[in-house]
């Protein structure tokens, strides 16, 4: 056992975890914050993706005791009923998600690709790796595929983005 | 209440919120993660311990020695369940598997053990030092090696008789000027939904509560008694939220069966989450089929004889898969034959996954029906409305509820710009691609069942309605709210939907694509009564009495609905149940499905740029929903076409793929925008709702129309899903 100190959603959150305790598992199991997703717990479907250092990452695929000190944000962060989130508000509108299992993922994985394009990283789809990426369909297909909808709304994930993106800020 | 005659008007017809594109009234619970599913509830009272499930490791034959000695030794470890302390185990009545090898192992990762420790990590790490010696027996894993012996089908509920005929169907196809005689297969499918199979058991005393994730609350309380022994007025299960189905959690699978056993040999409250790699031998999938489909015709294009055989296998016991069932309803035709046979196999069970026999049915039919048209140079949507027709093919006299078939075919060629096709095939370049189109109908069954709701009025005027049906992302607790809003004059807000709990009044549950119109009826059952109770408590005749803007009025009179509960709450429970419209009229949903397809002239790579399906199921109950359904639908049909396959190991007998790296699924990367259109109708004899299901239909047809959008984009015929590019890489078109 190791005590390991987390920022979670803005709040220092400390816990004595067994060493092999994942990320997600530290999250679901030990903070009671279940809304990051176990559907693999093998990094093959997105469902657990959270933010740390504002970086979205599998949570299954990382142990909790690597992440000392680290802030992690979930979706339990983003926003709540009553305040949500544009993104979480723009997946209701759009009806983004059927069963809302891997819906939380989607969300976080949506938001930090919107920072990536915003900061200029470039996807496999970029046609000119000088300019800046925009966004469009294309560019958010390619950077969501790590992220599996098996009642298949991704039609409707896309045009929820690209509301968020195209919203003045 | 009892439905035996046509509807006509009622208050669902004001379609004031019914009818209404509404968003999904959970939807800010799913988006903020705040709906707890099957694993995640914090209110189970005691201690929780971690299950960790074992499968076993060989296909077929017992377990001769199981050594966990040193698992029970291991840090944490709570408890060990085996067949040697587990106790007799039954089935339960609609899968045919077994939860526990005992010692017999049937097939792959059937469960040998569950580990129970006080943490996860600490029961996977135990699961690591449990030791089986098995003896392994000789299986049957080649459905292939079977066709020429495999016995047609036992008679079974569900999926329609093994055979069929009318007229004469071979002297019909021997005289026939044009021909058709092929044969399809379709491979072993994976439901894959994104929530494993999950359940909370807990015991207090004899009484068993689980938070489980399952779509049918009544089988499951069935088959749960079954599997423990125990009398089904001792359980209680709760699945609010369910994180994917697909018909794979149609009922009890292991992760129920083993969390019960955990938490009776711990004594504590046990979590289990099947593993996901355990999932795809485990549970039940949809199995493979080989299709033979025959077709005669006159010149002109009129079909007179239509033959559909098909072979599938399964553990001894288990179902077919019923895939000749569309044929009997699709198309015209005086001689027709069905037959389905069905071979033993030591796979994992093969059973319900969306759609079951139509969505495999039509992958091959209507790859026929394309063929078909080719031959007799008709254009492919011109030879299907040359074929409608508006009777049952196999009763005259039975006509169809509503059959806007041609609509749905018409409007689609329309909107879809069909008249642009090359009916030549490899005609159309596009830089690098080889451009396709490719369209397929659609048809699915609209069953509907008795099921029952109870309906609450507080002083506040909030209208709370009850019912076991389950919300698997369907938009089950939209269209629930929506009926008791119209049925009460409310508006959503104030009504109150509670779903997936055993203890409330029983409907079907979500499966066969009858979830939507039965609980919707059972919905107006309970609020028709409720509003016979409002009326009365407020002294009105019911007769004359109108629910709306959140009044109940009557002559010059109204008062807030609130009112009526002002001396305490009105509580009624009611059920809708059904005559014989069902054998009078055949009820099926009908839509048409449009692609086009890029194939890379030189690598083979396919692309889907373009997809639109046109339904027709009765009214449709929220738009918003409805078309999410079938553009998932859609989805899972680009999968089915292009890469879902389980790949039989045939030597050890398994599915090899058996997770989500392995067994693929379609992504954002492969998903165009897509478009679905309703037909605008509704179904007087289905329900007051006049409504049908539409979950289903919206895959069928979906998997046909890529992959005749792939032939007429690069002229190479594949008759075996998926159609991966290894089928037809050497047969391209000679590069210019």
């Amino acid at each position: 056992m190791v005590r390991v100190s987390l920022r979670v959603n803005d709040e220092v959150r400390s816990v004595d975890l067994d060493t092999r305790t994942t990320l997600l598992d530290a999250l679901r199991e030990h903070l009671q914050l279940t809304g990051s997703k176990k559907g693999c717990d093998h990094g093959q479907c997105g469902a657990c993706t959270v933010m740390v250092e504002g970086q979205r990452i599998y949570s299954c695929l990382t142990l909790a005791v690597m992440h000392e000190g680290n802030t992690v944000t979930t979706i339990e962060g983003l926003g709540r009923p009553g305040n949500l989130h544009p993104m979480q508000a723009a997946f209701v509108k759009h009806d983004g998600y059927q069963c809302g299992y891997c819906t939380p993922g989607q969300i976080c994985a949506s938001v930090a690709a919107l920072d990536e394009i915003k900061a200029g990283v470039p996807s496999h789809v970029t046609a000119d790796l000088m300019a800046t990426p925009q966004v469009t369909a294309d560019e958010l297909r390619e950077r969501m595929s790590g992220n599996i909808c098996r009642c298949g709304a991704y039609s409707n994930i896309v045009d929820a983005i690209i509301e968020v993106a195209r919203s003045p800020a | 209440m009892k439905f035996d005659t046509p509807a006509t008007n009622n208050p669902i017809d004001q379609l004031k919120v019914v009818g209404q594109p509404l968003d999904r009234v959970e939807g800010p619970l799913k988006t903020t993660g705040q709906a707890p599913y099957a694993y995640e509830w914090q209110d189970v009272p005691g201690r929780m311990a971690y299950g960790y499930i074992l499968g076993a490791t060989i296909a077929k034959g017992r377990i001769a020695a199981i050594d966990t000695a040193a698992a029970r030794r291991a840090p944490g470890v709570l408890a060990v369940v085996t067949h040697e302390n587990a106790g007799p185990l039954g089935r339960g009545q609609f899968y045919v598997q077994r939860f526990l090898a005992a010692p017999e192992v049937d097939h792959y990762h059937q469960p040998i053990a569950l580990i129970v420790a006080e943490t996860f990590e600490g029961a996977r790490d135990a699961a690591g030092l449990v030791r089986a010696r098995y003896v392994e027996g000789r299986g049957a894993f080649d459905l292939a090696a079977q066709r020429d012996t495999a016995p047609v089908a036992q008679r079974a509920p569900f999926g329609g008789p093994p055979e069929t005929a009318v007229g004469d169907f071979e002297g019909a196809f021997a005289a026939a000027p044009v021909t058709l005689d092929e044969t399809y297969t379709t491979p072993d499918q994976a439901h894959a939904m994104m929530e494993p199979h999950a359940t909370i058991a807990a015991w207090e005393g004899d009484r068993l509560t689980c938070r489980t994730s399952i779509q049918q609350m009544n089988w499951g309380l069935r088959d749960l008694s079954l599997a423990l022994g125990i009398p089904k007025d001792r359980i209680r299960l709760i699945s609010p939220y369910i994180g994917g189905g697909f018909g794979g959690k149609g009922t009890v699978q292991s992760d129920l069966v083993l969390a019960a056993l955990g938490a009776r040999a711990a004594g504590r409250p046990v979590k289990v989450a099947m593993q996901r790699p355990l999932m795809f031998n485990n549970t039940i999938h949809r199995p493979a089929t080989i299709q033979r489909i025959r077709i005669g015709a006159t010149r002109d294009g009129r079909i007179t004889a239509i033959g559909h055989e098909s072979w599938s296998g399964n553990l001894p016991g288990g179902r077919t898969e019923p895939t000749t069932l569309s044929t009997r309803f699709l198309y015209a035709g005086a001689n027709r034959m069905t037959r389905v046979r069905l071979a033993v196999l030591d796979l994992a069970e093969g059973n319900a996954m969306r759609a079951p026999g139509e969505a495999p049915g039509l992958m091959a039919l209507e790859i026929a029906m394309d063929e078909m048209a080719e031959r007799l140079g008709l254009d492919p949507v011109a030879f299907r409305i040359l074929n409608d027709t508006q009777v049952d093919p196999e009763k005259p006299e039975r006509p169809f509820s509503t059959r806007p078939f041609v609509e749905c075919l018409r409007v689609g060629a329309e909107r879809f710009g069909w008249s642009r096709r090359s009916p030549r095939p490899g005609a159309v370049r596009d830089g690098a691609w080889l451009v396709g189109m490719g369209m397929a109908g659609a048809i699915r069954g609209a069953p509907i069942s008795k099921a029952g709701a109870r309906a609450r009025l507080d002083a506040r005027g909030i209208v709370t309605i009850e019912t076991d049906m389950t919300d698997i992302g369907t938009g089950s607790y939209t269209i629930v709210a929506q009926t008791a809003a119209e049925m009460m004059g409310v508006p959503l807000e104030r009504v109150v939907a509670k779903l997936g709990d055993s203890s409330f009044p029983e409907t079907p549950g979500s499966g066969g694509q009858q979830g939507a119109p039965s609980v919707t009826a059972g919905v107006y059952a309970a609020c028709t009564k409720l509003r016979e109770a409002v009326a009365h408590r407020l002294g009105f005749n019911s007769a004359d009495v109108t629910f709306a803007d959140g009044e109940v009025r009557s002559g010059n009179r109204a008062v807030p609905l609130g009112q009526a509960a002002g001396a305490g709450d009105i509580t009624v429970e009611d059920s809708m149940e059904y005559g014989d419209l069902s054998q009078r009229f055949a009820q099926q949903t009908f839509g048409a499905h449009f692609a086009e397809v890029g194939v890379d002239a030189y690598t083979g790579e396919v692309r889907v740029r373009r997809m639109l399906a046109v339904c027709a199921a009765g009214r449709i109950l929220n738009p918003k929903t409805a078309r999410s359904q079938v553009i998932g639908g859609m989805v899972m049909g680009i999968g089915a076409a292009l890469t879902e396959e389980m790949t039989v190991d045939k030597r050890r007998g398994f599915f090899v793929n058996h997770d989500l790296a392995g067994y693929e699924v379609p992504v954002h990367a492969d998903v165009p925008h897509l478009d679905a259109v309703f037909i605008d109708e509704v179904d007087p004899t289905m329900s007051p709702l006049k409504a049908k299901g539409v979950g289903e239909l919206g895959l069928t047809g979906v998997a046909p129309a890529i992959a005749n959008a792939i032939y007429n984009a690069i002229g190479v015929r594949v008759r075996d899903y998926p159609l991966t590019l290894d089928k037809y890489l050497e047969h391209l078109p000679a590069l210019a």
